[in-house]
Protein backbone atom coordinates (compact mmCIF):
# COMPACT_ATOMS: atom_id res chain seq x y z
CA UNK A 1 0.00 0.00 0.00
CA UNK A 2 1.40 3.18 -0.60
CA UNK A 3 2.39 4.75 2.44
CA UNK A 4 1.76 8.43 3.38
CA UNK A 5 4.58 10.60 3.05
CA UNK A 6 6.31 13.00 5.51
CA UNK A 7 8.20 16.41 4.07
CA UNK A 8 10.63 18.60 5.85
CA UNK A 9 10.55 22.01 3.76
CA UNK A 10 13.47 23.87 3.90
CA UNK A 11 13.01 27.87 3.30
CA UNK A 12 16.26 29.16 1.72
CA UNK A 13 17.79 32.35 1.85
CA UNK A 14 20.06 32.11 -0.98
CA UNK A 15 21.76 35.85 -0.30
CA UNK A 16 24.71 34.01 1.68
CA UNK A 17 27.43 31.84 0.71
CA UNK A 18 25.86 28.52 1.10
CA UNK A 19 22.32 29.91 1.69
CA UNK A 20 20.43 29.24 4.92
CA UNK A 21 17.17 28.20 6.21
CA UNK A 22 14.91 30.54 7.59
CA UNK A 23 11.57 30.50 9.48
CA UNK A 24 9.11 33.31 9.73
CA UNK A 25 5.63 33.68 11.21
CA UNK A 26 3.86 34.89 7.59
CA UNK A 27 7.20 36.35 7.07
CA UNK A 28 8.19 38.02 10.33
CA UNK A 29 10.48 37.40 13.12
CA UNK A 30 12.74 35.34 11.08
CA UNK A 31 14.72 32.46 13.00
CA UNK A 32 17.47 30.53 11.40
CA UNK A 33 17.93 26.77 11.50
CA UNK A 34 20.71 26.13 9.70
CA UNK A 35 22.70 25.39 6.21
CA UNK A 36 19.94 23.82 3.40
CA UNK A 37 22.76 20.92 2.62
CA UNK A 38 23.12 19.60 6.36
CA UNK A 39 19.69 20.09 7.41
CA UNK A 40 18.48 18.01 3.92
CA UNK A 41 21.24 15.35 5.11
CA UNK A 42 19.71 14.61 9.05
CA UNK A 43 16.36 14.60 7.92
CA UNK A 44 17.00 12.10 5.09
CA UNK A 45 18.75 10.20 7.96
CA UNK A 46 15.56 11.07 9.95
CA UNK A 47 13.40 8.65 7.47
CA UNK A 48 11.60 11.98 6.13
CA UNK A 49 10.41 10.95 2.63
CA UNK A 50 10.61 13.47 0.46
CA UNK A 51 12.75 16.98 0.71
CA UNK A 52 10.76 20.45 -0.66
CA UNK A 53 13.58 23.64 -0.63
CA UNK A 54 11.88 26.93 -1.54
CA UNK A 55 13.91 29.62 -1.98
CA UNK A 56 12.33 32.41 -0.79
CA UNK A 57 14.41 35.06 -2.27
CA UNK A 58 13.33 33.70 -5.54
CA UNK A 59 15.60 36.11 -8.05
CA UNK A 60 17.01 35.11 -11.10
CA UNK A 61 20.67 35.21 -9.74
CA UNK A 62 19.82 32.70 -6.75
CA UNK A 63 18.63 29.89 -9.50
CA UNK A 64 22.61 29.32 -9.63
CA UNK A 65 23.42 28.97 -5.57
CA UNK A 66 20.31 26.76 -5.67
CA UNK A 67 21.27 24.41 -8.40
CA UNK A 68 24.45 24.26 -6.22
CA UNK A 69 22.66 23.51 -3.44
CA UNK A 70 20.40 20.91 -4.90
CA UNK A 71 23.51 19.16 -6.39
CA UNK A 72 25.47 19.26 -2.91
CA UNK A 73 22.44 17.45 -1.41
CA UNK A 74 21.98 14.91 -3.35
CA UNK A 75 25.53 13.50 -3.20
CA UNK A 76 24.07 11.86 0.00
CA UNK A 77 20.18 12.26 0.35
CA UNK A 78 18.15 9.20 -1.26
CA UNK A 79 14.73 10.24 -1.32
CA UNK A 80 12.98 12.90 -3.74
CA UNK A 81 14.00 16.67 -3.88
CA UNK A 82 11.27 19.28 -4.87
CA UNK A 83 12.71 22.46 -5.34
CA UNK A 84 10.50 25.68 -5.33
CA UNK A 85 11.05 29.63 -6.06
CA UNK A 86 12.33 31.28 -8.92
CA UNK A 87 11.13 28.38 -11.90
CA UNK A 88 8.98 30.38 -14.53
CA UNK A 89 10.43 28.77 -17.91
CA UNK A 90 10.70 25.11 -18.81
CA UNK A 91 14.43 25.39 -19.12
CA UNK A 92 14.26 26.37 -15.00
CA UNK A 93 12.47 22.64 -14.99
CA UNK A 94 15.35 20.99 -16.83
CA UNK A 95 18.26 22.93 -14.73
CA UNK A 96 16.63 22.05 -11.77
CA UNK A 97 16.52 17.90 -12.84
CA UNK A 98 19.72 17.92 -14.19
CA UNK A 99 20.75 19.47 -10.92
CA UNK A 100 19.19 16.03 -9.25
CA UNK A 101 16.01 17.68 -8.13
CA UNK A 102 13.02 15.31 -9.02
CA UNK A 103 9.96 18.02 -8.98
CA UNK A 104 9.62 21.59 -9.25
CA UNK A 105 7.11 24.02 -7.71
CA UNK A 106 5.83 26.76 -9.35
CA UNK A 107 3.00 29.24 -7.91
CA UNK A 108 3.07 32.93 -9.51
CA UNK A 109 4.94 31.80 -12.54
CA UNK A 110 2.31 29.38 -13.15
CA UNK A 111 -0.55 31.77 -12.28
CA UNK A 112 0.64 34.60 -14.18
CA UNK A 113 0.97 31.97 -17.42
CA UNK A 114 -1.10 28.90 -17.44
CA UNK A 115 0.53 27.61 -20.63
CA UNK A 116 3.64 26.78 -17.87
CA UNK A 117 2.20 23.62 -16.89
CA UNK A 118 0.81 22.51 -20.06
CA UNK A 119 4.69 23.17 -21.52
CA UNK A 120 6.46 22.24 -18.73
CA UNK A 121 4.60 18.52 -18.52
CA UNK A 122 5.34 17.76 -21.98
CA UNK A 123 8.82 18.33 -21.27
CA UNK A 124 9.62 17.05 -18.12
CA UNK A 125 6.60 14.95 -17.58
CA UNK A 126 3.52 15.65 -14.86
CA UNK A 127 5.20 13.75 -12.22
CA UNK A 128 8.10 16.76 -11.85
CA UNK A 129 5.21 19.83 -12.31
CA UNK A 130 4.42 20.59 -8.73
CA UNK A 131 2.02 23.66 -8.37
CA UNK A 132 1.99 25.51 -4.99
CA UNK A 133 -1.72 26.75 -3.80
CA UNK A 134 -1.04 29.24 -1.31
CA UNK A 135 -4.83 29.69 -0.08
CA UNK A 136 -6.65 32.03 1.93
CA UNK A 137 -10.01 32.00 2.95
CA UNK A 138 -12.89 34.64 1.89
CA UNK A 139 -15.81 34.43 4.29
CA UNK A 140 -19.49 34.64 2.66
CA UNK A 141 -22.50 35.40 4.75
CA UNK A 142 -24.93 33.09 1.71
CA UNK A 143 -23.31 30.36 0.11
CA UNK A 144 -25.37 30.41 -2.48
CA UNK A 145 -24.44 33.72 -3.67
CA UNK A 146 -21.25 32.86 -4.96
CA UNK A 147 -22.07 31.13 -7.87
CA UNK A 148 -18.24 31.28 -9.52
CA UNK A 149 -16.43 30.12 -5.88
CA UNK A 150 -16.82 26.97 -4.92
CA UNK A 151 -18.23 27.31 -1.09
CA UNK A 152 -16.55 25.20 1.42
CA UNK A 153 -18.07 24.51 4.96
CA UNK A 154 -15.92 25.21 8.30
CA UNK A 155 -16.29 25.26 11.78
CA UNK A 156 -15.79 29.04 11.37
CA UNK A 157 -18.36 29.74 8.33
CA UNK A 158 -18.68 29.13 4.94
CA UNK A 159 -15.78 30.29 2.70
CA UNK A 160 -14.14 29.95 -0.48
CA UNK A 161 -10.40 30.41 -0.89
CA UNK A 162 -8.24 32.95 -2.52
CA UNK A 163 -5.27 32.50 -4.28
CA UNK A 164 -2.33 34.83 -3.19
CA UNK A 165 0.78 35.07 -5.02
CA UNK A 166 4.52 36.59 -4.66
CA UNK A 167 4.44 34.65 -1.57
CA UNK A 168 0.95 35.99 0.37
CA UNK A 169 1.32 39.64 -0.61
CA UNK A 170 -0.80 39.84 -3.22
CA UNK A 171 -4.35 38.39 -3.58
CA UNK A 172 -5.66 37.39 -7.09
CA UNK A 173 -9.25 36.48 -6.50
CA UNK A 174 -8.85 33.19 -8.44
CA UNK A 175 -10.91 30.40 -6.45
CA UNK A 176 -7.94 27.87 -5.55
CA UNK A 177 -9.64 24.57 -5.84
CA UNK A 178 -10.99 26.15 -9.39
CA UNK A 179 -7.64 26.77 -9.81
CA UNK A 180 -6.51 23.82 -9.14
CA UNK A 181 -8.14 22.07 -10.78
CA UNK A 182 -7.73 23.62 -14.07
CA UNK A 183 -3.69 22.74 -12.93
CA UNK A 184 -4.57 19.11 -12.89
CA UNK A 185 -6.40 19.50 -16.21
CA UNK A 186 -3.00 20.96 -17.83
CA UNK A 187 -0.94 18.48 -16.69
CA UNK A 188 0.15 19.66 -13.11
CA UNK A 189 1.27 16.00 -11.06
CA UNK A 190 0.84 17.30 -7.48
CA UNK A 191 -0.64 20.10 -5.30
CA UNK A 192 1.30 21.87 -3.01
CA UNK A 193 -1.41 23.58 -0.78
CA UNK A 194 -0.91 25.96 1.88
CA UNK A 195 -3.02 27.49 4.07
CA UNK A 196 -2.28 31.26 4.54
CA UNK A 197 -5.03 31.48 7.04
CA UNK A 198 -2.75 29.11 9.03
CA UNK A 199 0.58 29.30 8.19
CA UNK A 200 2.87 30.05 11.27
CA UNK A 201 0.39 29.46 13.48
CA UNK A 202 0.89 25.63 14.58
CA UNK A 203 -3.26 25.53 15.12
CA UNK A 204 -3.07 22.77 12.39
CA UNK A 205 -3.82 22.65 8.88
CA UNK A 206 -6.86 23.80 7.41
CA UNK A 207 -8.86 20.77 7.19
CA UNK A 208 -12.14 21.49 5.27
CA UNK A 209 -9.54 23.05 2.50
CA UNK A 210 -7.57 20.04 2.67
CA UNK A 211 -10.56 17.68 2.28
CA UNK A 212 -12.21 19.68 -0.42
CA UNK A 213 -8.89 19.55 -2.54
CA UNK A 214 -8.13 15.72 -2.06
CA UNK A 215 -11.89 14.81 -2.93
CA UNK A 216 -11.99 17.70 -6.32
CA UNK A 217 -8.75 16.29 -7.23
CA UNK A 218 -7.04 12.90 -8.73
CA UNK A 219 -3.56 14.06 -8.03
CA UNK A 220 -1.84 14.14 -4.76
CA UNK A 221 -2.47 17.07 -2.25
CA UNK A 222 0.43 17.92 -0.05
CA UNK A 223 -1.20 20.12 3.31
CA UNK A 224 0.93 22.65 4.32
CA UNK A 225 0.34 25.52 6.95
CA UNK A 226 0.20 25.71 10.63
CA UNK A 227 1.45 22.24 11.23
CA UNK A 228 2.44 22.62 15.21
CA UNK A 229 2.25 18.73 16.46
CA UNK A 230 1.99 15.62 15.43
CA UNK A 231 -1.81 14.82 15.58
CA UNK A 232 -2.19 18.04 13.32
CA UNK A 233 -0.24 15.58 10.48
CA UNK A 234 -2.27 12.92 11.92
CA UNK A 235 -5.64 15.25 10.99
CA UNK A 236 -4.46 15.90 7.46
CA UNK A 237 -4.44 12.26 6.41
CA UNK A 238 -7.56 10.89 8.50
CA UNK A 239 -9.49 13.82 7.98
CA UNK A 240 -8.44 15.80 5.08
CA UNK A 241 -7.35 13.07 2.85
CA UNK A 242 -3.91 14.66 1.91
CA UNK A 243 -1.59 11.80 0.31
CA UNK A 244 1.65 13.90 2.34
CA UNK A 245 1.92 16.18 4.93
CA UNK A 246 4.55 18.78 4.59
CA UNK A 247 6.03 21.03 7.58
CA UNK A 248 9.08 23.41 8.61
CA UNK A 249 9.68 24.42 11.91
CA UNK A 250 8.29 21.88 14.14
CA UNK A 251 11.52 19.55 12.41
CA UNK A 252 13.75 22.61 12.73
CA UNK A 253 13.57 23.52 15.88
CA UNK A 254 13.49 19.79 16.81
CA UNK A 255 10.13 20.05 18.40
CA UNK A 256 8.87 16.81 17.17
CA UNK A 257 11.86 15.09 14.99
CA UNK A 258 11.12 12.57 11.67
CA UNK A 259 10.72 9.32 13.57
CA UNK A 260 8.85 10.50 16.92
CA UNK A 261 6.12 11.99 14.01
CA UNK A 262 6.22 8.98 12.12
CA UNK A 263 5.98 6.62 15.15
CA UNK A 264 2.91 8.66 16.24
CA UNK A 265 0.97 8.10 12.78
CA UNK A 266 2.21 4.63 12.79
CA UNK A 267 0.86 3.64 16.19
CA UNK A 268 -2.52 5.36 14.83
CA UNK A 269 -2.72 3.40 12.10
CA UNK A 270 -1.94 5.39 9.19
CA UNK A 271 0.54 3.58 6.54
CA UNK A 272 4.00 5.17 6.66
CA UNK A 273 6.84 4.46 6.11
CA UNK A 274 9.35 3.12 9.08
CA UNK B 1 33.09 0.25 -12.77
CA UNK B 2 29.43 1.01 -13.52
CA UNK B 3 28.66 2.42 -17.00
CA UNK B 4 25.78 4.32 -17.53
CA UNK B 5 23.94 5.18 -20.76
CA UNK B 6 23.39 8.72 -21.39
CA UNK B 7 20.57 9.00 -24.09
CA UNK B 8 19.50 12.23 -23.66
CA UNK B 9 17.02 11.71 -20.42
CA UNK B 10 16.73 13.60 -17.38
CA UNK B 11 18.46 13.42 -13.77
CA UNK B 12 21.51 10.56 -14.66
CA UNK B 13 23.02 12.25 -11.71
CA UNK B 14 21.02 10.84 -9.10
CA UNK B 15 22.14 7.38 -10.29
CA UNK B 16 25.49 8.32 -10.53
CA UNK B 17 25.37 9.65 -6.91
CA UNK B 18 23.74 6.04 -5.78
CA UNK B 19 26.40 3.79 -7.30
CA UNK B 20 29.07 5.80 -5.85
CA UNK B 21 27.55 5.71 -2.01
CA UNK B 22 27.18 2.48 -2.57
CA UNK B 23 30.92 2.21 -3.35
CA UNK B 24 31.39 2.09 -6.67
CA UNK B 25 32.92 3.49 -9.51
CA UNK B 26 30.41 4.94 -12.61
CA UNK B 27 31.24 6.27 -15.85
CA UNK B 28 28.43 8.10 -18.21
CA UNK B 29 28.74 8.33 -21.30
CA UNK B 30 27.09 8.46 -24.76
CA UNK B 31 29.99 7.03 -26.60
CA UNK B 32 28.67 3.76 -28.59
CA UNK B 33 32.43 2.30 -28.24
CA UNK B 34 32.88 2.97 -24.48
CA UNK B 35 29.21 1.14 -24.08
CA UNK B 36 30.55 -1.65 -25.83
CA UNK B 37 33.40 -2.31 -23.66
CA UNK B 38 31.52 -2.22 -20.69
CA UNK B 39 31.41 -4.52 -17.99
CA UNK B 40 28.08 -4.01 -16.67
CA UNK B 41 25.29 -1.14 -18.10
CA UNK B 42 22.74 0.64 -16.51
CA UNK B 43 20.11 1.92 -18.13
CA UNK B 44 18.02 4.63 -16.63
CA UNK B 45 15.30 6.75 -17.79
CA UNK B 46 12.67 9.43 -17.14
CA UNK B 47 10.04 10.35 -19.81
CA UNK B 48 8.26 8.68 -22.60
CA UNK B 49 8.77 5.63 -24.32
CA UNK B 50 8.26 6.64 -27.74
CA UNK B 51 11.16 9.37 -27.57
CA UNK B 52 13.21 7.08 -25.23
CA UNK B 53 13.49 4.26 -28.12
CA UNK B 54 13.87 7.20 -30.70
CA UNK B 55 16.93 8.85 -28.66
CA UNK B 56 18.30 4.83 -28.30
CA UNK B 57 18.66 4.50 -32.02
CA UNK B 58 22.13 3.10 -32.36
CA UNK B 59 22.44 1.99 -28.88
CA UNK B 60 20.14 -1.01 -29.64
CA UNK B 61 22.65 -3.06 -30.92
CA UNK B 62 25.29 -2.97 -28.20
CA UNK B 63 22.92 -3.48 -25.31
CA UNK B 64 21.32 -6.74 -26.68
CA UNK B 65 25.04 -7.68 -27.42
CA UNK B 66 25.98 -6.84 -23.45
CA UNK B 67 22.80 -8.86 -22.65
CA UNK B 68 23.70 -11.73 -24.92
CA UNK B 69 26.98 -11.64 -23.69
CA UNK B 70 25.67 -12.56 -20.27
CA UNK B 71 27.06 -9.27 -18.64
CA UNK B 72 25.26 -7.41 -15.88
CA UNK B 73 22.52 -5.51 -17.17
CA UNK B 74 20.56 -3.00 -15.11
CA UNK B 75 17.34 -1.47 -15.89
CA UNK B 76 15.30 1.74 -13.88
CA UNK B 77 12.31 2.83 -14.41
CA UNK B 78 11.50 3.63 -17.94
CA UNK B 79 14.37 1.89 -18.22
CA UNK B 80 12.57 -1.21 -17.26
CA UNK B 81 9.69 -0.67 -19.46
CA UNK B 82 12.06 -0.04 -22.77
CA UNK B 83 13.07 -3.95 -22.24
CA UNK B 84 9.65 -4.88 -22.83
CA UNK B 85 8.02 -5.50 -26.58
CA UNK B 86 5.70 -2.60 -26.51
CA UNK B 87 4.19 0.34 -25.17
CA UNK B 88 0.45 1.93 -24.92
CA UNK B 89 2.32 5.22 -24.26
CA UNK B 90 3.96 5.28 -27.87
CA UNK B 91 2.21 3.19 -29.93
CA UNK B 92 3.99 1.93 -32.91
CA UNK B 93 7.04 1.97 -31.82
CA UNK B 94 9.39 -1.00 -31.27
CA UNK B 95 11.03 -1.76 -27.29
CA UNK B 96 14.04 -3.58 -26.93
CA UNK B 97 12.29 -6.76 -26.81
CA UNK B 98 14.46 -8.72 -24.72
CA UNK B 99 11.12 -9.76 -22.88
CA UNK B 100 7.98 -10.34 -24.24
CA UNK B 101 4.97 -8.63 -23.09
CA UNK B 102 3.73 -5.26 -23.55
CA UNK B 103 3.55 -1.46 -21.27
CA UNK B 104 0.34 -0.70 -20.53
CA UNK B 105 -1.33 2.52 -18.79
CA UNK B 106 -2.12 2.08 -15.20
CA UNK B 107 -6.06 1.40 -14.70
CA UNK B 108 -8.53 4.26 -13.80
CA UNK B 109 -9.33 4.53 -10.56
CA UNK B 110 -6.11 4.46 -8.66
CA UNK B 111 -4.19 8.12 -8.85
CA UNK B 112 -1.76 7.88 -11.68
CA UNK B 113 1.20 8.42 -11.57
CA UNK B 114 1.94 6.08 -9.06
CA UNK B 115 4.24 7.97 -7.02
CA UNK B 116 5.59 7.63 -3.62
CA UNK B 117 6.90 4.72 -1.63
CA UNK B 118 5.05 1.56 -1.79
CA UNK B 119 6.41 -1.89 -0.18
CA UNK B 120 7.74 -4.57 -2.01
CA UNK B 121 6.26 -8.44 -2.26
CA UNK B 122 9.79 -10.29 -2.89
CA UNK B 123 8.85 -13.11 -5.74
CA UNK B 124 11.90 -14.83 -6.10
CA UNK B 125 15.53 -15.16 -4.83
CA UNK B 126 17.08 -12.62 -7.37
CA UNK B 127 20.29 -11.31 -6.40
CA UNK B 128 19.32 -7.97 -6.47
CA UNK B 129 16.96 -8.36 -3.64
CA UNK B 130 19.70 -10.64 -1.29
CA UNK B 131 18.47 -9.55 2.56
CA UNK B 132 15.81 -7.23 1.33
CA UNK B 133 12.33 -7.81 2.67
CA UNK B 134 8.93 -6.37 2.75
CA UNK B 135 10.61 -3.05 2.12
CA UNK B 136 9.34 0.60 1.09
CA UNK B 137 10.60 1.89 -2.16
CA UNK B 138 10.04 5.01 -4.13
CA UNK B 139 7.85 4.85 -7.08
CA UNK B 140 6.91 7.50 -9.71
CA UNK B 141 4.94 5.89 -13.25
CA UNK B 142 1.73 5.70 -15.14
CA UNK B 143 2.76 2.88 -16.91
CA UNK B 144 3.21 -0.62 -16.26
CA UNK B 145 5.12 -3.71 -17.40
CA UNK B 146 2.62 -6.83 -18.24
CA UNK B 147 5.74 -10.00 -18.67
CA UNK B 148 4.82 -13.02 -20.48
CA UNK B 149 6.99 -14.93 -18.61
CA UNK B 150 5.44 -14.39 -15.38
CA UNK B 151 8.61 -16.28 -14.06
CA UNK B 152 10.94 -13.32 -14.83
CA UNK B 153 8.66 -11.27 -11.84
CA UNK B 154 11.28 -10.84 -8.92
CA UNK B 155 9.01 -8.58 -7.01
CA UNK B 156 5.57 -7.13 -7.01
CA UNK B 157 4.17 -4.19 -5.50
CA UNK B 158 0.40 -4.06 -4.41
CA UNK B 159 -1.60 -0.09 -6.19
CA UNK B 160 -5.25 -1.54 -6.63
CA UNK B 161 -3.88 -4.44 -8.54
CA UNK B 162 -0.66 -6.22 -8.20
CA UNK B 163 2.15 -4.54 -10.42
CA UNK B 164 5.61 -5.98 -11.23
CA UNK B 165 8.12 -3.61 -9.17
CA UNK B 166 10.96 -5.54 -10.93
CA UNK B 167 12.09 -8.16 -13.24
CA UNK B 168 15.09 -10.88 -13.43
CA UNK B 169 16.43 -13.03 -15.71
CA UNK B 170 19.88 -14.53 -15.49
CA UNK B 171 21.95 -11.27 -15.86
CA UNK B 172 18.99 -8.69 -16.42
CA UNK B 173 17.62 -6.87 -14.30
CA UNK B 174 15.24 -3.91 -13.91
CA UNK B 175 13.37 -2.33 -11.45
CA UNK B 176 10.13 -0.13 -12.26
CA UNK B 177 10.79 1.80 -8.54
CA UNK B 178 13.70 4.04 -8.41
CA UNK B 179 16.37 2.67 -6.11
CA UNK B 180 18.80 5.51 -6.27
CA UNK B 181 15.78 7.34 -4.53
CA UNK B 182 14.54 4.52 -2.37
CA UNK B 183 17.05 5.48 1.11
CA UNK B 184 19.05 3.35 2.57
CA UNK B 185 17.06 0.73 1.29
CA UNK B 186 17.51 1.81 -2.08
CA UNK B 187 21.34 1.77 -2.02
CA UNK B 188 21.32 -1.81 -0.33
CA UNK B 189 19.79 -2.64 -3.72
CA UNK B 190 22.45 -1.12 -5.88
CA UNK B 191 25.04 -3.03 -3.32
CA UNK B 192 23.37 -5.96 -4.06
CA UNK B 193 23.76 -4.98 -8.19
CA UNK B 194 27.47 -4.31 -7.39
CA UNK B 195 28.64 -7.40 -5.26
CA UNK B 196 26.81 -9.47 -8.41
CA UNK B 197 29.26 -7.87 -10.89
CA UNK B 198 32.18 -8.76 -8.96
Amino acid sequence: MLAKRIIPCLDCDLQVPHGRVVKGVEFKQIRYAGEPVELATKYYEDGADEIVFLDITASHERRETMAHVIEDTTENVFVPICVGGGIRKPQDYVKMLKAGADKCSTNTAAIQNPELINEASKVVGSQACVIGIDAKRIYVENPKESDDKIIVETPEGYCWYDCSIYGGREFTGIDAISWAMECQDRGAGEILLTSMDRDGTKDGYDIPLTLSMSENLDIPVIASGGVGTPEHIYEAFSKGKADAALAASIFHFNEYPVPIVKDYLKEKGIEVRV
Amino acid sequence: MITIIDYGTGNLKSIRNGFLKAGEKVKITNNILEIEKADSIVLPGVGAFGMAMNNLKGFEEVIHKHINDGKPFLGVCLGLQLLFTKSHESKGVKGLDVFKGEVARLPKGMKIPHMGWNNLNIRSNCPLFEGIGNEYVYFVHSYYVKPEDTDIIAATVDYGIELTAAVCQDNVFATQFHPEKSGEIGLEILRNFINYIH
